[in-house]
């Protein structure tokens, strides 16, 4: 009896792994069936155009690639020294229960509601306008709740054995967390954050929301720029009446899909790279 | 000992007088009066008073739970990361006491090192394990010295021949002995005036343990060193002194040869001699 049941269970939890599967792999033969011919040089090279054998995603895909730097670069740091501020310092103490609660939630907000707060603190308060700086700010919030969460889980593997040798040793606490706990953490920090970069590329409330342009023929060229991503390009031509359009969505989302595989793909390299370092 | 030497360390006298056992060989280094120690509310250690005298090697025997390895942290407030602890008492360190608040804790870990229990090696080179020590508290001004001053904790440690050519292999290659000896090589790197081992060879096999210590021997002419140990064989072959706890108390501190041939206390010689813990 207690066989079957564990039988039943492989069963189903097979057919839903399998239909999730089936899915996933349909709607990418789809995509490429549409796309795939549209894909070459000139499409990846090309501004936005309004004639559709013209338009290329140039321009959102350099978009996309300066905002998710910027994200980055100040998600990390953020991120990882709110992270070491609960984990190692405030554990204990009601403000960081409080903060720590929170972060859990923000995690859960609906991305739009940051576009919302973006406007409002980056666009207006803090006059960054419509720019990359200001898309960047808003896609770093965003990011920070699962960059803080993943980096607490990655500080809490580094055994106590190790903080104590560095203890033991006439360290302090911020020698022994700069030198010991976080490059040990590394791998898992870095896993977190581009996971949490991964869901910020694919963001498109959030940055209509600031002011993100839709239609724009020319890349971006600082961080005052106004600028498109790829998923506002490829929302912007799915809504276009034109047959031609919808091939070019097909194959700006190949190419979204191909930057987002290899972001993830650069995590696992980076992360089996450094965890070597420790071993090998 | 002759008959004329002072009483021994008992269970009724009271604890203040417990240290005046400890024999009269070489000063004092580290002393504790009344110590009194808790895990939130639970008392872990019971007014342990003792002395514990320069460049001997001081054991301290008893049963799991016993109190040993904690006494051992307080001497260097390695109990302090733990939280929710307290400690009530003193322990002088050359006659100053390390709870003083005016006391840097960084400063005491600096001359009181310590050798865990199970070996804990960073995951980084042989060399940058032992540089670590001496970066940190700023004791190497140039390459050169940083070298020099490695490869002579290597040395002292009784591993460099073993190393010295791959020195920035990772130590996590090293067998667990080696590791072992790599994290006394590392201690002693920082040249601290005490070692603290907490049962450094409990996870080795018996010509690992045999090395360490052998390393024991060697060390103390230039360290006081205290060591926890569970096996009853290694405090006879390796200390000057043994102290033996129990349930949280200094029961006797005594000679070695005393402790194991001639204890004062029935409780000591039932355990010295495997009737009970």
């Amino acid at each position: 009896m207690k066989h079957r049941a564990d039988l039943a269970f492989r069963v189903v939890a097979m057919a839903t792994l399998v239909v999730a599967l089936v899915t996933l792999g349909a709607l990418i033969i789809d995509v490429m069936a549409d796309g795939a011919g549209r894909l070459s040089w000139q499409f990846l090279t090309s501004l936005a155009s309004r004639r559709p054998e013209d338009a290329g995603i140039y321009h959102a895909l350099a978009g996309s690639i300066w905002v998710i730097v910027l994200t980055g670069l100040f998600a990390l740091p953020l991120g990882v020294a709110s992270a070491v501020y609960l984990e190692e310092y405030g554990t204990a103490s009601r403000l960081a229960r409080f903060i720590e609660i929170n972060i859990s939630n923000l995690a859960a907000v609906p991305s739009i509601i940051y576009g919302l707060l973006g406007l409002g603190l980056f666009v207006r308060t803090m006059n960054m306008g419509r720019s990359v700086l200001a898309g960047a700010c808003t896609l770093a919030l965003l990011a920070l709740p699962v960059v803080i969460l993943s980096t607490r889980e990655a500080l809490r593997t580094v055994p106590k054995s190790i903080r104590e040798a560095s203890y033991a040793l006439g360290a302090t606490k911020w020698q022994t967390i700069w030198y010991q706990v976080l490059p040990m953490a590394f791998p898992g920090i870095l896993t977190g954050l581009i996971l949490s970069l991964s869901r910020a590329i694919g963001e498109t409330a959030p940055l209509i929301t600031i002011g993100a342009l839709t239609y724009i023929p020319f890349a971006p060229d600082s961080v005052w720029s106004p600028f498109t991503v790829l998923p506002i390009q490829i929302f912007n031509w799915v809504s276009r009446p034109q047959a031609a359009f919808k091939e070019n969505a097909a194959a700006g989302i190949l190419v979204l899909m191909a930057l987002l595989l290899a972001m993830n793909a650069a995590a696992v390299f980076l992360r089996d790279r450094f965890q070597q370092q420790g071993r090998s | 000992m002759n008959s004329a030497s002072p009483p021994l360390t008992s269970l009724s006298r009271v604890a203040g007088r417990a240290a005046a056992a400890a024999p009269p060989d070489t000063p004092v280094k580290i002393e504790a009066d009344r110590l009194n120690f808790y895990y939130g509310p639970k008392r872990a250690l019971d007014g342990i008073s003792i002395r514990i005298r320069t460049n001997l090697v001081t054991a301290f025997i008893g049963p799991s739970g016993c109190g040993k390895s904690t006494f051992l942290r307080t001497l260097n407030r390695m109990n302090d990361i733990i939280p929710a602890t307290r400690v009530e008492g003193t322990v002088l360190l050359d006659g100053k006491d390390v709870y003083d608040p005016h006391v840097d804790v960084v400063a005491l870990r600096r001359r009181v090192g310590m050798v865990f229990q199970k070996s804990n090696p960073f995951p980084k080179s042989i060399f940058e394990n032992v540089a670590y020590g001496l970066r940190i508290n700023g004791m190497a001004r140039t390459r050169a010295e940083l070298n020099d001053r490695v490869e002579e904790s290597l040395r002292q440690a009784a591993i460099f021949e073993e190393v010295k050519d791959r020195l920035n292999d990772s130590a996590l290659a090293l067998s667990g002995g080696q590791q072992q000896r790599l994290c006394i090589a590392r201690a002693l790197a920082i040249r601290p005036e005490v070692l603290l081992m907490d049962e450094p060879a409990s996870a080795l096999d018996p010509i690992a343990t045999q090395r360490i210590e052998e390393l024991i021997y060697d060390l103390k002419k230039t360290y006081t060193i205290v060591i926890v140990t569970h096996n009853m064989q290694q405090a006879a072959r390796v200390s000057d002194h043994t102290a033996f706890f129990w349930l949280g108390r200094l029961v006797e501190y005594d000679r070695t040869d005393r402790i194991f041939t001639a204890p004062a206390e029935k409780l000591t010689e039932d355990y010295v001699t495997g009737r009970c813990g």
